[in-house]
């Protein structure tokens, strides 16, 4: 195994310092450090966070291999300054089988750029009618511990508390798409203004609102863990923070697009703005700001969602929602927040790990922890240019968008999957 | 001269009432014995219906040919879109074919946008899904001003199923441009959220139709489907009739002068009954007729027949 001595590095908010990176660990932190065998990393100016976790990938595979591959979203994930992903059930076939969960696993340490946690169904095929093999997807190589059916709702309440109660016996959580199906029946965009103006099908708040309403208190119910997928409106944010301060154990997501981007973006019908559940109005946007900042929303997710191009290059209602996030993530962040990075390490990577149980991960740089680590070059800017992204895909809301913060290099276990802002492998 | 007419909100007061004049000078085309001028000769227009709609072909179609412009129609059914062509490629073959104006019907909202970014001709909206239908404003306009010899200062009753209609959207952007007051009737489930804020802010919503009526200029009557029931919008075709349709009773409680609309197709019965439709204070008739004009006025003015 390879050495590296990583120089001048502000771990977050730290002095420069030297972190020397040896057998998967780091090894030493300290200033004007020295290893004869390691390739040195000039660092200076950067910062060194944990590796980021994202709790919310699509991968596509199996199934949608031409708009993305565990590889290649594993590399759009190393560039954007990730170490694990949890990538969702929704494949062709569906992870709803320890056989297709291990698949997706083993994809992902053949690619060796990001750790690779399946997310399995909570219901067979996504159906929402009967519990998928919970206990063999735990049970599998692929130790899965976080069950979604997301892209469709939990809907059934009884087979909601089923699941809730189900997954303790593995301490797994249930992370719920909230939309209720009935209120959001071919819905186009958030319910308001702009839809009214646009003649498209409204998505209301409530429909989400209500599901996590009814799903807070069936936790509480059962005494089981429930995580809240993308939260996108203000008035979810209310029902989160009275679960949470009655005791719930409830934890939620915003992906970066809701953090940054109204439903105004529609105004174009240009379908890349095109996502589920929809872009909201600014006052949402500064709810869910504030509700991130505060920790009543516990971390960021990307909802990383890849589509060919004959998918987003149509009529807006015929259309797929989702946009491209792995790859521009911490630049959203860092634009929203600024270089708060003591925050922004905890909602992008230890937060996520701990709510995954993925060991390793989310833990920042000290001596004896696992090298899993990311440097940022804060004072970068960058322009997104949809041709330039390592996905497979193209569907990024942020082209020719000017954000701050680049991807100097990543570092999973001690090698580097990214270096000098490139993929290595 | 805007080059697309996607949204009655592409035309401010002083172009809407140019193609309004222009449309008046088109009709008197109609009553020649040579239903035809020159302006467009050379140029193509295609018809691009996704939508059956034989009533606003048509129109486009008399509208263009009196132009004199060559006009390709492309109707959705046996062409390749059924076997599964996108709309980008369709846009891209028009575009190659030298497409100078293509007019657009279309299920899907924002079509017409989409396509405008993929051919260099003027794109018309001849209606998408249920967002606008900007020559159906400009042609009730017309029948408007024609029968009551002005626009600004009308009350305009519009009343139905909004929600679901490009019709209302494109008739209160252009009619609040034109200074007219719109007052939108429907029961609540029909009408959407935000409408004012979203369209026009001088607009009021009343969910009472008889309320309305004695104060009004124009009762522009929508279509309403009767398989809105099923999604719970109202109970029964039955009672919607009764509560919000217009029938010869509420009709004699209209002020003398007040004109009777709506854009067609009509559910006698319905929104409107056979008595009410029939009735010379109705305008459908005339409202087929001025579309031509309006059409023709809209072609000519977009292709720049009037500069070249």
């Amino acid at each position: 195994m390879t050495a590296y001595l990583i120089r001048n590095v502000r771990v977050l908010d730290g002095e420069p310092t030297d972190l020397l990176v040896r057998d998967g660990v780091v090894a030493e932190v300290g200033a004007g450090l020295t290893a004869d065998d390691a390739t040195v990393v000039d660092a200076t100016g950067l910062v060194a966070l944990p590796g980021l976790v994202d709790l919310h990938t699509h991968l596509r595979e199996p199934g949608r291999e031409d708009a993305e591959t565990v590889e290649s979203g594993s590399r759009a994930a190393a560039l954007g300054g990730y170490t694990a992903v949890c990538a969702m059930a929704n494949t062709s076939p569906v992870a709803d089988t320890a056989g297709v969960v291990e698949q997706v696993w083993r994809l992902g340490r053949e690619a060796g750029l990001v750790d690779v946690q399946p997310i399995g169904a909570v219901t067979v095929g996504l159906a929402g009618e009967r519990l998928a093999e919970l206990g063999a997807m735990a049970d599998s190589a692929a130790r899965v511990r976080i069950f979604s059916d997301d892209g469709h709702c939990v809907a059934d309440p009884r087979l909601m508390r089923r699941a809730l109660e189900y997954v303790k016996a593995f301490d797994g959580v249930i992370a719920q798409h909230a939309e209720e199906p009935r209120l959001t029946e071919g819905a186009q965009m958030h319910e308001g203004e702009v839809s009214t103006r646009l003649g498209l099908t409204g998505w209301p708040a409530v429909a989400e609102e209500a599901i996590i309403a009814r799903d807070v208190l069936l936790a509480e119910h059962v005494g089981s863990r429930l995580h809240v997928c993308h939260v996108s409106t203000a008035g979810s944010v209310e029902v989160l923070r009275q679960a949470k301060a009655r005791g719930v154990r409830v934890t939620a997501e915003v992906t970066p697009h809701h953090l940054l981007l109204t439903d105004e973006k529609a105004e174009s019908y240009d379908p890349v703005f095109k996502v589920n559940p929809p872009l909201r109005t600014a006052a949402d946007v500064a709810a869910l700001r504030a509700a991130l900042a505060e920790g009543v929303i516990d971390i960021v997710a990307t909802d990383h969602a890849p589509h060919a191009v004959e998918d987003k290059e149509c009529e807006w209602a015929y259309a797929r929602p989702g946009m491209l996030g792995l790859e521009t993530a911490l630049s959203i962040a860092l634009d929203v927040f600024g270089p708060q990075w003591d925050l922004i390490a905890e909602r992008m990577s230890r937060a996520p790990a701990r709510i995954a149980g993925l060991d390793g991960h989310g833990l920042d740089p000290a001596p004896g922890v696992p090298a899993n680590l990311t440097l940022v070059d804060p004072a970068a800017r960058r322009v997104i240019e949809p041709a330039e992204l390592a996905s497979r895909s193209r569907n990024t809301p942020y082209a020719r968008m000017t954000l701050p913060g680049r991807i100097v290099a990543t570092f999973l276990r001690g090698e580097p999957t990214v270096l000098d802002g490139k993929a290595v492998k | 001269m805007i080059r697309h007419l996607l949204s009655g909100a592409d035309l401010d007061a002083d172009t809407a009432t140019l193609v309004l004049d222009t449309a008046a000078e088109m009709a008197t085309v109609a009553g020649r014995e040579v239903k035809k001028l020159p302006a467009l000769r050379g140029r193509t227009v295609v018809n691009l219906f996704y939508e059956d709609s034989t009533r606003t072909r048509i129109s486009f179609e008399a509208a263009a040919k009196r132009l004199s412009a060559d006009v390709i129609n492309f109707s959705a059914k046996g062409s390749s879109v059924a076997k599964g062509e996108s709309l980008k490629d369709t846009a891209l073959t028009l575009q190659a074919m030298g497409a100078d104006a293509v007019v657009i019907r279309h299920p899907a909202s924002g079509a017409p946008h989409r396509l405008a970014d993929w051919v260099d001709g003027s794109v018309v909206n001849a209606g998408d899904g249920t967002h606008e239908h900007p020559t159906q404003a400009l042609l009730d306009a017309y029948t408007m001003r024609s029968r009551l010899g002005r626009l600004a200062g009308l009350h305009v009753a519009i009343v139905g199923d909004v929600l679901h209609s490009r019709v209302a959207r494109s008739n209160v952007l252009l009619l609040s441009t034109l200074g007219a007051k719109v007052t939108l009737v429907g029961p609540p489930t029909l009408i959407p959220v935000d409408i004012a804020s979203a369209l026009a802010p001088g607009i009021d919503v009343s969910y009472d139709l008889d309320a309305v009526a004695p104060g009004v200029d124009v009762v522009m009557m929508l279509r309403v489907q009767r398989e809105r029931m099923s999604d719970s919008y109202f109970p029964s075709a039955r009672e919607y009739a009764r509560r919000y349709g217009l029938d010869g009773p509420r009709l004699r409680r209209l002020p003398e002068h007040a004109i009777v609309m709506h854009p067609g197709p009509m559910n006698r019965g319905m929104e409107i009954t056979p008595e009410v439709a029939d009735s010379p204070r109705s305008t459908i008739v005339e409202q087929v007729a001025n579309g031509v004009s309006v059409r023709m006025a809209v072609l000519y003015l977009l292709l720049g027949g009037n500069n070249r």
